[in-house]
């Protein structure tokens, strides 16, 4: 899934999903997946770019540690900048859901 | 951050990839757990191989993939047309080669010419200058000593004169040479002897008072086997056992550009090797060539500043010696008094050379990629066609490009590194010299190679992709074969221009070799004022053997005697100095009976002690007067004999010959005017000079002059008896001809003219190539057009013309850029031209005419195929 998203929305959704503290990729799809229920499953084809996105942006930091059942795994956390930068989306994609509102109520 | 982040990730990449790889695994197996089937957990997760490329593209937009991909696809593209492979890397391999070979000649002997030397980039040569002389002069150890006390901004002051001397190990006597130097030598320039040690302090002070030395490697393997105990050991050096003390590590050549040295000693040495007086407390004695070592973070003009300022208090303390002296600094490269200052000259107008060179190898290569581009054009219309972005095109053309010139530049650096010592072999060797002219290729060397191998990568790669710039689908699937021959086409200009740059760079060669061609033809054919066939000379070395003047004046009667009496010689003069040697002639301030001295000129003039019969010896005509006979000796009444520009000078038209001169303080009666001559260079302006006779002025030690039919070999076999028979101890030096004497004092331009005339050829020869190569394309590409023209009416000469017109009106195009070019930069050779005007018409001239044939040539050959187009295959096709 995850393609049928609007460009850019992924991003905003892993951050968001990072904001209660770090993840793995696993759990964040997961996360998503839970919370929209059953909406938005994401594949790895979209997720981990996506991943590498943030990581190579500074959004967000990787570090190794252990799974809830006990095996490796890399779990993802916001930083500052991620941080500042969920907000600058969230407010962009509100303007967006809006006007995309006003669009369709008014035909 | 981003880029630094990227960078980051491309040196860690394997374990990125890994990393990736682990994590994405482990997501599969959650899914695999919650799903409880492997089926369901692929399907949902999606083609997982490909997810992890993106992810990693996301990092990497130029993959190494890719790159790898260009290169294979590039040696294969490379393999398929040998030949064009093989004339490519040929070509550029000779441009960028000679770049190297240039940067490596100029590195070692301009910038660090000095092997094993620590800090040469704050080593600076210092001379002595004479108001309203130009040039430099040597200085004399009292102002040294007065510079090394006054001025902070030197870290040392390095002396460091040449000197020669017989070494006579067993019965095996050899001429050497080494370096009379400061005691602070070997600790100033870094250098620590492998064996036993430098010089103490204070060993440069007194006369004659510290006789030791130490040895280069060289000479201490060669003469001395190696011996490991040579410390402590004496070696008899210029009539004086002198006590070994140190062994210099190997490689270290000395300091002095172009030479070998193989022994120093220190200065308090100078009496024995420098001959003359003791000179260490003569603030008139000027003898010393030296260097300074500046602090760290001073730069020259300071330096100079604080050094001027000594300079001209030593003037008011000491006018007497120091009136109108001065002192000057040099960078390295810049030094006057070794090998750097005569190739300084030749080494610039190289290094523009080369670059002209690497050009038209870079545009010659250029336009081969450029017609094979043409012929890729289907290959790159498929894939662009299937979807390859233009920045991929370019990626793929630049890799190409690449391979190419790193290729060429392996090889190139392979040839500089076998032309290291070739410049030695452009000069005359002499006995007892080792000449040492080492390229050197350090990092800088192979940056500078590499730069250049960028840039060439550059050009060649843009040529073709100016090309597929112009790439467009629809035109290129219809294949049109415009017809070029014919009317100009807008795609042919490139290629047009990149030959026509070539015609007019090789152009500007060919007239720079041939302008310097004609100087050394000048040199050659100038008049040196004495005789320069049928005169042989030679030395014995009397000093070196421990003679003092009353054995040596015996010894060279007694030879003089038996030389005259040899079959085949006509007459033999003994001179102190040989015209235009290394040593320099003694020189002294002057006083004439009647002249009138300006105000504030002490004229010094330079003058030879010359034996009896040097005149006709020599050939130097005598305008009146006589010459010295035997009979002016001791005992008889000093005599002297000017040259015409001395009596003219000094006479003011009257006749000198019985009137009264005085040097070194005696008078002296002039006995004869002697035709002027060439004493130090044959560049030199015509100069005032005297003689005295050579027992009236005596030094051990003197040039022996012969004149005599007899090749210089069998002169050399009877001498070398005769002076055995005298002395077993003595060898004289080499025999050589006057004529041998100045092709070695113009060497430097017969090596500038060797160097361009190779270069130009070089180009000439890459020119050439370039002109056919674009001709044969375009006959090839043309062949529709010319065998239409033919089918109408067209007769072969009219084809060959049409051709031949083509091609030549590039070369025309090309000596008309070349020759404006040339007009305007020729007097950049400055100081090599000897009595040739930078636009000598005969220099531009040889190289039209040398140029047109060759472009001819080029051209005639494709033009001649284009007349064998079979008019009804073309139609038919």
């Amino acid at each position: 899934m995850g393609t049928d998203l609007l460009p850019g929305t992924l991003d905003m959704l892993i951050l968001r999903s990072l904001t209660r503290g770090a993840r793995h990729g696993s759990g964040i799809a997961q996360h998503l997946k839970k919370i929209s229920e059953d909406v938005l499953d994401v594949g790895e084809s979209s997720l981990y770019p996506a991943l590498q996105r943030l990581l190579l942006s500074g959004w967000v930091t990787a570090e190794w540690g252990a799974s809830e059942n006990n095996r490796r795994a890399r779990y993802y956390k916001l930083t500052a900048a991620g941080r500042k930068q969920l907000g600058v989306e969230n407010r962009e994609f509100d303007r967006m859901i809006l006007a995309i509102q006003k669009v369709m109520s008014c035909a | 951050m981003r880029l630094i982040r990227r960078i980051l990730y491309f040196f860690r990449q394997p374990r990125q990839d890994a990393e990736l790889a682990e994590e994405m695994d482990f997501h599969r197996r959650m899914l695999e757990r919650e799903s409880g089937d492997r089926y369901t957990a692929n399907r949902r997760m999606g083609a997982s191989t490909l997810a992890r490329e993106d992810a990693r593209g996301v990092w990497l937009p130029l993959r190494f993939e890719s790159v790898l991909q260009d290169l294979r696809v590039g040696v294969r593209m490379l393999r398929r047309s040998p030949g064009f492979s093989i004339l490519a890397i040929l070509c550029l391999t000779l441009g960028i080669g000679a770049n190297a070979a240039v940067f490596s000649w100029i590195e070692g002997i301009l910038f660090r010419p000095y092997p094993l030397v620590a800090h040469q980039e704050r080593l600076l040569a210092i001379t002595g200058t004479a108001r309203g002389e130009a040039g430099h002069t040597d200085i004399s150890w009292p102002d040294l000593l007065d510079l090394q006390k006054s001025c902070t901004l030197v870290d040392s002051f390095i002396v460091n004169k040449i000197m020669g001397t017989t070494l006579s190990l067993g019965d095996r006597a050899e001429r050497t040479i080494g370096s009379v130097v400061s005691a602070n030598y070997f600790d100033a320039i870094g250098v620590r002897p492998i064996l036993g040690r430098g010089f103490g302090p204070g060993e440069d002070a007194g006369s004659n008072a510290h006789p030791v030395t130490v040895i280069s490697y060289q000479l201490w393997q060669r003469r001395f086997k190696g011996d490991p105990a040579i410390v402590g050991k004496t070696q008899r050096l210029n009539g004086i056992e002198h006590t070994i003390v140190g062994v210099a590590p190997e490689g270290f050549l000395g300091t002095f550009v172009g030479w070998a040295m193989q022994f120093w000693v220190p200065a308090s040495m100078e009496e024995t090797f420098e001959g003359g007086a003791y000179k260490l407390e003569d603030r008139g004695a000027r003898w010393i060539e030296a260097y300074v070592r500046l602090k760290p973070g001073v730069t020259l003009e300071q330096a100079q500043q604080e050094m001027s300022a000594v300079a001209t208090r030593l003037e008011t303390d000491f006018p007497a010696t120091n009136r109108g002296r001065g002192v000057k600094l040099w960078p390295l490269w810049q030094t006057p008094f070794n090998n750097a200052g005569t190739l300084l000259p030749t080494l610039g107008i190289m290094l523009a050379v080369v670059v002209f060179v690497l050009l038209i190898a870079c545009a010659n290569v250029g336009n081969l990629l450029l017609v094979r581009s043409f012929a890729r054009r289907h290959e790159m219309t498929v894939r662009v066609a299937v979807g390859a972005n233009r920045s991929r095109l370019l990626q793929q053309l630049i890799t190409e490009g690449l391979i190419l010139s790193i290729l060429a530049a392996t090889g190139g650096l392979l040839v500089a590194h076998w032309c290291r010592h070739a410049l030695v072999l452009l000069f005359p060797a002499r006995a007892g010299v080792a000449m040492t002219l080492p390229g050197e290729i350090d990092w800088r060397v192979l940056a500078l190679s590499a730069g250049v191998c960028l840039i060439s990568t550059l050009l060649l790669g843009l040529v073709p992709a100016i090309q597929t710039s112009k790439i467009d689908l629809a035109g290129a699937l219809k294949s049109e074969m415009a017809g070029v021959v014919g009317g100009g086409h807008g795609k042919s200009w490139l290629r047009s221009g990149l030959v026509v740059l070539q015609v007019s760079l090789s152009f500007l060669l060919l007239v720079g070799a041939g302008l310097l061609m004609q100087s050394l033809q000048r040199i050659r054919n100038l008049n040196p004022g004495f005789a320069t066939q049928g005169v042989l000379f030679t030395a014995i070395d009397l000093r070196g053997a421990g003679y003092n003047p009353q054995r040596a004046k015996t010894f060279d009667d007694a030879l003089l005697q038996r030389v005259q009496a040899l079959p085949g010689v006509e007459s033999a003069a003994f001179g102190r100095s040989t015209p235009l040697s290394y040593g320099s002639f003694s020189s002294s301030p002057i006083a004439v009976d009647g002249y009138q001295l300006p105000p504030d000129e002490q004229p010094t003039v330079q003058y030879n002690q010359v034996g009896p019969a040097y005149f006709s010896t020599m050939g130097i005509p005598l305008l009146s007067g006589r010459e010295f006979t035997r009979a002016d000796n001791e005992t008889a009444l000093p005599a002297a004999i000017v040259n015409d520009v001395m009596a003219a000078q000094y006479w003011r038209g009257d006749d000198p010959i019985g009137k009264r001169l005085q040097v070194k303080g005696q008078w002296r009666q002039v006995v004869g005017v002697a035709k002027v001559s060439k004493y130090q260079s044959v560049r030199e302006n015509p100069k005032p000079f005297f003689y005295l006779p050579f027992r009236q002025d005596f030094s051990v030690g003197a040039n022996l002059n012969i004149r005599t039919r007899m090749p210089a070999e069998t002169i050399a076999a009877e001498l070398a008896r005769e002076v055995h028979a005298l002395d077993a101890n003595l060898a004289p030096y080499e025999v050589i001809s006057l004529q041998e004497q100045m092709d070695r004092s113009t060497s430097p331009q017969r090596v500038a003219v060797t160097l361009l005339a190779v270069l130009g050829g070089l180009a000439l020869l890459l020119a050439t190539i370039g002109l056919y190569a674009v001709m044969s394309y375009t006959v090839s590409q043309s062949s529709r057009e010319l065998g239409l023209r033919m089918a109408l009416g067209a007769g072969a000469s009219n084809l060959l013309r049409l051709v031949l017109a083509h091609g030549l009106t590039l070369t025309a195009a090309g000596l008309v850029l070349g020759a404006t070019a040339a007009l305007l930069s020729t007097r950049l050779l400055g100081n090599l031209l000897f009595k040739v005007s930078p636009r000598d018409p005969l220099a531009f001239g040889s190289a039209l005419v040398v140029m047109t044939v060759a472009a001819t040539a080029a051209c005639f050959l494709p033009a001649w195929r284009a007349t064998r187009t079979d008019p009804a295959r073309i139609l038919r096709d």
